[in-house]
C-alpha cells in the first residue's frame, strides 16, 4: 500500500507540533524518518495511528483519504505500529502475546482455540524470517525477541504499513543488525515500513528514503545514497554538527580514582562485580564498554554510595571513599551522571531550579537556618541555564516537559558546578538526539581537560570508541582487558566484550 | 488575568466535581422518594415534579443549612444590631465554619505525608491522640493551677505531642523494617479509640461525675479557648485561627525549607533523593512527626474548643473525610482549607437537611463520595464541560 500524509498540521498549546508536514511511503519501501527530540515525530506517528486528530491536513492511502478517529480504525486500515516501551504482558507466551485482541476462537462458546493460533504465529514467524519460539514466556525473551513479537503482533493484524518508533533504542548492535534483516525482509515483502529513529547511521543502513524532520516541520528529504552522516545531522540540527568529538592530547597526571580488588553484590545477593582493579589519573578519560547488565551498574552505584561494597577499596586522591554516602562522595569532589536519569538524576515534578540544587540545596549559600535561599538558587540556575544552553521557558518549569536533551543538561550543569575532581558518568547520552550528544560529550572532554579524571560506562560503541583515552571492558563483573586508545579498535574491543579474550 | 486565569483552571475540576455531585445527588433524591417511585408509572409526569419538588426543598434546606437563612438575615439588617437576631441569622455559616476547623488541621495533616510518599491514613488516631493529649493538659493546667494564656498554650503543646507519638509509631516502623504504614496507621486508629475509652471510664479525676458515661469531664470549666467574634453565643474561637496559621506554616516549610524541600524530593521520586544524598529514613519519621503533631492539634483545639469533652468517637469520620480533602486540595494547604470549608458547609447544612426533609445525613456522604470520584477522574470531569452530545464512534472488527 502507498501511504500519504498532505500538509498534516497539529497544534498543541502553544506548540506547533506539526507544520505542514508531508511525507509519503510506496508499498515496499523503507522510509526512515530522522529528527532530534521535539521535531514532531511523536505527534506525527500519533496522528497516524488515530490516537490525535489532525487541524488540517489529509492522510491518504493509496490514493484514498481516510480518517481515523481511534486507533482501531487506523489498526483496520493495514497500519501497525511497534512502539518504542513494549506493550507485552510478561507472563503471557508468545502465541498468546501475538494474538491478544483478535484470538482465533472454537466451540459454541468461543473459547480460546490455541492450536490454531499457535500454527497462525508459527507460519507468519517462518513467512517473514521472524525467529521466535511461540511457546516462550516474553518475560523470559531478551528485548530483541520481545521487539519481533510486536512486529508480529502487527503483523498479525494485516499490517501493510508498519511503523517502528525508535526501535534500537533497545538493542544491542547485533540485535539492532537483525533488526535491519527483518525489516529489509518484510520490505522485500511488500509491506511498507516507517522507521522513526534520531540515529545517522541507521536510515543510512535501512532506508530507501530519507525524510528529515526539524522543529515540526519537513527538513528535507533525501536518499541514502546521497546522503552523508553528517549532511543528515545538519539538516536536522540546522547547523553543522561536528559527530566526533574533537580531542587534544590528554595531559595524563597523577591517579585520581583507584579501585582495588572490589567485589559488589547485586539485589538478587550474587556478585555483580568480580575482584575488579583499576585507576583513572588526572587528565584522562577510562571508558567502560561491555554489553548491557555485565555489572557497569553495580560498579558505578558503588563508587558513587549508591551500592554497598562488598569488599576491596576505592580511594580518590589516596583517600578512602568505599564507605561514603552519596553525599560525601558527592561533596569529595565526584561528578555522577546517572545511568538511569528518569529514576535517579532527577525529579519529576519538580522546577529545573529545583533540580539544579538536588544534591547542593544543602550547602550554606543555598540554605540557611533551615530556609531555602530562593534568590541565590534562582540566580545560580539562571547562570546554569544560560551556560548550558537549557532550553527551557522558564527555571521555574518542571523539568518532566522538557525534552532528554535539555534535562540531562541540566543534570550534567549540576554535577559539574561542583568542584569536580572525578566524573563518574553512565550511558550520558542514551536517548539523546545528535545535538545534545556533541554538546555533552564536549562538556565531558572540557572536564578532563581541566584537570579531572572521566570514567564513562557505555553499552554504545561508537561513544566508547569515540572518547576514551583507554578503554576497559566488562564482562561477568571482571574488567577482561583495558585497551589504549590506539589497540582499541572496533574487533578488539567487540570481542572482548562476548568474553573472547584469546 | 493571567493569575486569574492560572487560577480558573486550578480550581475548573474541584468546582466541577463539586457541582455535578450535588446534580447527582438531586437524581439520587428523586429516586429514592417512594412516593416518587410509586407514582412513576400511572403519573409519571406527576410523580417527577413532586420528586423535584423535593429535591429543590432538600437542595434549599442544605443551602439554608450552609450559610444561613436569607430571610432572617435580611431581618438582622433591619433589627438595628439586635444581638440575638444577628446570632440566629449566622449561626449555620459560623457552624460550618466549625465544623471544617478539624477538617483542614487534619487534612493538612495527612497532606504533609502524601507529599512524602506516606500514605498516612491514621489521621483520625493521631487526632484522638491528639485530643487526649490536650485534654489532660487542660485538666493538670486548667482550671487556675496557671495562668489561662499558658493553660492555652499547654494545651495546644500536648496536643502537638500526643498527635506526634501517635504517628511516631508507624513512621519509625517503616523507616525501619519496611511495615507498611497504611496498615498500622489503620490498626492505630481504633487502639486511639480504644485507649479514650479505657482513659474516660477507669479515672476518676477524667471522667464525668457520676461516672455512668464514658466521656470526660466539661473540660470548658478547665480551659475555655476565647472566642474570635463578638457575639458570645456564636461559637467559634480561636480554633480557625490557629488552623489558618498552620496552613501558612505548612506552605512555607513545604516550599521554602530544607527540609520541606527533602520530603517533597523523597515523595517524587524516592530514588532521586537517594543519589541527591537525602536520608530516607529521615524522610519518612519527619514527614509522619509533623503529620501526626498536625492532626494532634486540631484534636486538642477541638476537644477542649469545639466539642469541651473528650469521648472515644471524637474523630467521629475526620479521619476519612481529611483524606479526600487532601486528595481534593490536591495537598496543597491553600487547596485544603478551601476543600475543607466546602465540605465543611456541606456537613453542617447536611443537618438541616435531615432535620427539615427527613432525608439522611449519609446522603451528604455520598455527595462527598462522588466529588471524589470525580476529582479522581478529572478527564471525565472535564469531558462533562466539552460537548456532552459528541458520538464517538467505534470502528466495528471485520
Amino acid at each position: 500500500m502507498r501511504l500519504e500524509l498532505q500538509k498534516i498540521t497539529k497544534q498543541f498549546p502553544g506548540v506547533l507540533a506539526n507544520d505542514r508536514i508531508s511525507i509519503s511511503v510506496d508499498k515496499g519501501q523503507v522510509l526512515g524518518l530522522l529528527g532530534e527530540n521535539g521535531a514532531g515525530k511523536t505527534t506525527l506517528m500519533n496522528i497516524l495511528s488515530g490516537l490525535y486528530r489532525p487541524d488540517s491536513g489529509k492522510i491518504l492511502i493509496d490514493g484514498k483519504e481516510r480518517i481515523f478517529r481511534d486507533p482501531a480504525q487506523a489498526i483496520d486500515a493495514g497500519i501497525g505500529m511497534v512502539h518504542q516501551h513494549f506493550m507485552l504482558v510478561p507472563v503471557f507466551d508468545v502465541t498468546e502475546s501475538v494474538v491478544l485482541g483478535n484470538e482465533p476462537t472454537k466451540g459454541p462458546l468461543g473459547s480460546f482455540d490455541r492450536a490454531t493460533a499457535r500454527a497462525q504465529v508459527v507460519e507468519l514467524s517462518k513467512k517473514h524470517g521472524l525467529h521466535v519460539d511461540p511457546d516462550a514466556k516474553i518475560e523470559s525473551l531478551p528485548v530483541g525477541v520481545r521487539q519481533r513479537v510486536e512486529i508480529l503482533k502487527a503483523l498479525y493484524r494485516k499490517s501493510d504499513i508498519l511503523v517502528l518508533d525508535e526501535p534500537s533504542a533497545v538493542l544491542t548492535p547485533q540485535e539492532t543488525e537483525e533488526l535491519f534483516d527483518i525489516i529489509r525482509g518484510l520490505a522485500k515483502g511488500g509491506t511498507s515500513v516507517i522507521f522513526i529513529t534520531h540515529k545517522l547511521n541507521e536510515v543510512i543502513a535501512v532506508a530507501d528514503k530519507i525524510t528529515v524532520l526539524r522543529r515540526g516541520a519537513v527538513a528535507g528529504e533525501t536518499t541514502p545514497k546521497k546522503a552523508t552522516a553528517a549532511k543528515l545531522a545538519e539538516m536536522m540540527v540546522g547547523r553543522e554538527v561536528q559527530l566526533t568529538v574533537s580531542r587534544s592530547k590528554s595531559h595524563v597526571a597523577e591517579p585520581i580514582l583507584q579501585v582495588k580488588g572490589l567485589n559488589v553484590l547485586n539485589d538478587a545477593g550474587g556478585r555483580a562485580v568480580n575482584d575488579v582493579t583499576f585507576e583513572v589519573r588526572s587528565g584522562e578519560i577510562l571508558a567502560v564498554a561491555g554489553v548491557q547488565g555485565n555489572g557497569q551498574t553495580e560498579l558505578v552505584e558503588a563508587l558513587t554510595g549508591l551500592r554497598l561494597v562488598d569488599s576491596g577499596t576505592v580511594a580518590l586522591e589516596k583517600k578512602p571513599l568505599h564507605a561514603g554516602s552519596p553525599r560525601e562522595i558527592a561533596m569529595a569532589g565526584v561528578a555522577h551522571i546517572p545511568e538511569d536519569r528518569n529514576r535517579d538524576g532527577m525529579i519529576k515534578g519538580m522546577t529545573v531550579a529545583e533540580n539544579y540544587i538536588l544534591n547542593t540545596y544543602h550547602l550554606p549559600q543555598y540554605s540557611k537556618n533551615g530556609l531555602l535561599n530562593r534568590k541565590a538558587i534562582a540566580a545560580a540556575t539562571e547562570q546554569a541555564v544560560k551556560d548550558f544552553d537549557v532550553r527551557t521557558p522558564s527555571i521555574n518549569t518542571d523539568i518532566g516537559s522538557l525534552s532528554g536533551g535539555n534535562q540531562q543538561k541540566v543534570i550534567v550543569a549540576r554535577e559539574f558546578s561542583r568542584n569536580v575532581r572525578l566524573v563518574i558518568a553512565a550511558q550520558p547520552t542514551r536517548g539523546l538526539d545528535v545535538g545534545s550528544i556533541e554538546y555533552i560529550h564536549r562538556r565531558i572532554v572540557e572536564q578532563r581537560d581541566a584537570g579531572a579524571a572521566v570514567l564513562i560506562v557505555s553499552t554504545e560503541l561508537d561513544e566508547v570508541l569515540a572518547l576514551g583515552d583507554r578503554v576497559a571492558v566488562m564482562y561477568e563483573g571482571r574488567i577482561v582487558g583495558i585497551l589504549d586508545a590506539k589497540q582499541a579498535t572496533r574487533e578488539r574491543v567487540g570481542l572482548l566484550m562476548g568474553g573472547i579474550t584469546k | 488575568m493571567n493569575a486569574l486565569k492560572k487560577f480558573g483552571l486550578k480550581v475548573r475540576v474541584p468546582a466541577l466535581s463539586i457541582s455535578v455531585a450535588l446534580l447527582v445527588g438531586a437524581l439520587f433524591i428523586v429516586f429514592t422518594d417512594l412516593e416518587v417511585l410509586g407514582g412513576l408509572l400511572s403519573d409519571p409526569i406527576g410523580a417527577l415534579s413532586l420528586g423535584i419538588g423535593r429535591a429543590a426543598v432538600a437542595y434549599s434546606a442544605l443551602f439554608r443549612g450552609a450559610f444561613g437563612d436569607p430571610a432572617t438575615i435580611q431581618k438582622a439588617l433591619e433589627s438595628n444590631g439586635d444581638i440575638l437576631v444577628w446570632a440566629r441569622a449566622l449561626r449555620p455559616l459560623v457552624e460550618s465554619v466549625v465544623a471544617s476547623v478539624p477538617l483542614i488541621f487534619v487534612g493538612l495533616g495527612v497532606s504533609v505525608a502524601f507529599r512524602t510518599g506516606i500514605f498516612n491514613i491514621g489521621g483520625a488516631g493521631q487526632f484522638t491522640m491528639g485530643a487526649v493529649g490536650g485534654t489532660l493538659a487542660a485538666l493538670f493546667f486548667g482550671a487556675g493551677v496557671t495562668p489561662a494564656p499558658i493553660a492555652i498554650l499547654l494545651v495546644m503543646l500536648f496536643g502537638l505531642i500526643g498527635g506526634a507519638a501517635w504517628a511516631f509509631l508507624p513512621g519509625f516502623l517503616k523507616a525501619r523494617v519496611g511495615a507498611s504504614e497504611v496498615i498500622t496507621t489503620i490498626m492505630l486508629n481504633f487502639i486511639a479509640g480504644q485507649f479514650v475509652f479505657f482513659l474516660v471510664s477507669n479515672f476518676e479525676f477524667i471522667q464525668k461525675p457520676p461516672r455512668i458515661q464514658p466521656v470526660s469531664k466539661e473540660l470548658s470549666q478547665f480551659v475555655d479557648l476565647p472566642g474570635i467574634l463578638p457575639i458570645a453565643s456564636l461559637r467559634l474561637d480561636i480554633g480557625i485561627i490557629v488552623a489558618l496559621l498552620t496552613a501558612v506554616a505548612v506552605s512555607w516549610f513545604l516550599f521554602r525549607s530544607t527540609r520541606g524541600f527533602e520530603l517533597r524530593a523523597a515523595g517524587l521520586n524516592i530514588a532521586a533523593a537517594k543519589y541527591a544524598g537525602m536520608g530516607a529514613t529521615t524522610s519518612i519519621i519527619t514527614a509522619m512527626l509533623i503529620s501526626g503533631a498536625i492532626s494532634g492539634l486540631g484534636g486538642a483545639l477541638v476537644a477542649v474548643g469545639t466539642v469541651k469533652q473528650l469521648s472515644p468517637g471524637i474523630a467521629g469520620s475526620v479521619g476519612f473525610t481529611a483524606i479526600a480533602i487532601a486528595l481534593v486540595g490536591g495537598t496543597r494547604p491553600s487547596g485544603v482549607v478551601a476543600t475543607a470549608l466546602v465540605f465543611g458547609l456541606l456537613q453542617h447544612g447536611g443537618s438541616l437537611m435531615q432535620v427539615q426533609t427527613g432525608i439522611p445525613i449519609e446522603m451528604l456522604l455520598f455527595i462527598q463520595a462522588l466529588v471524589i470520584a470525580f476529582i479522581a477522574a478529572p478527564e471525565l470531569t472535564l469531558g462533562i464541560l466539552k460537548n456532552p452530545f459528541r458520538r464517538r464512534t467505534r470502528a466495528v472488527s471485520k
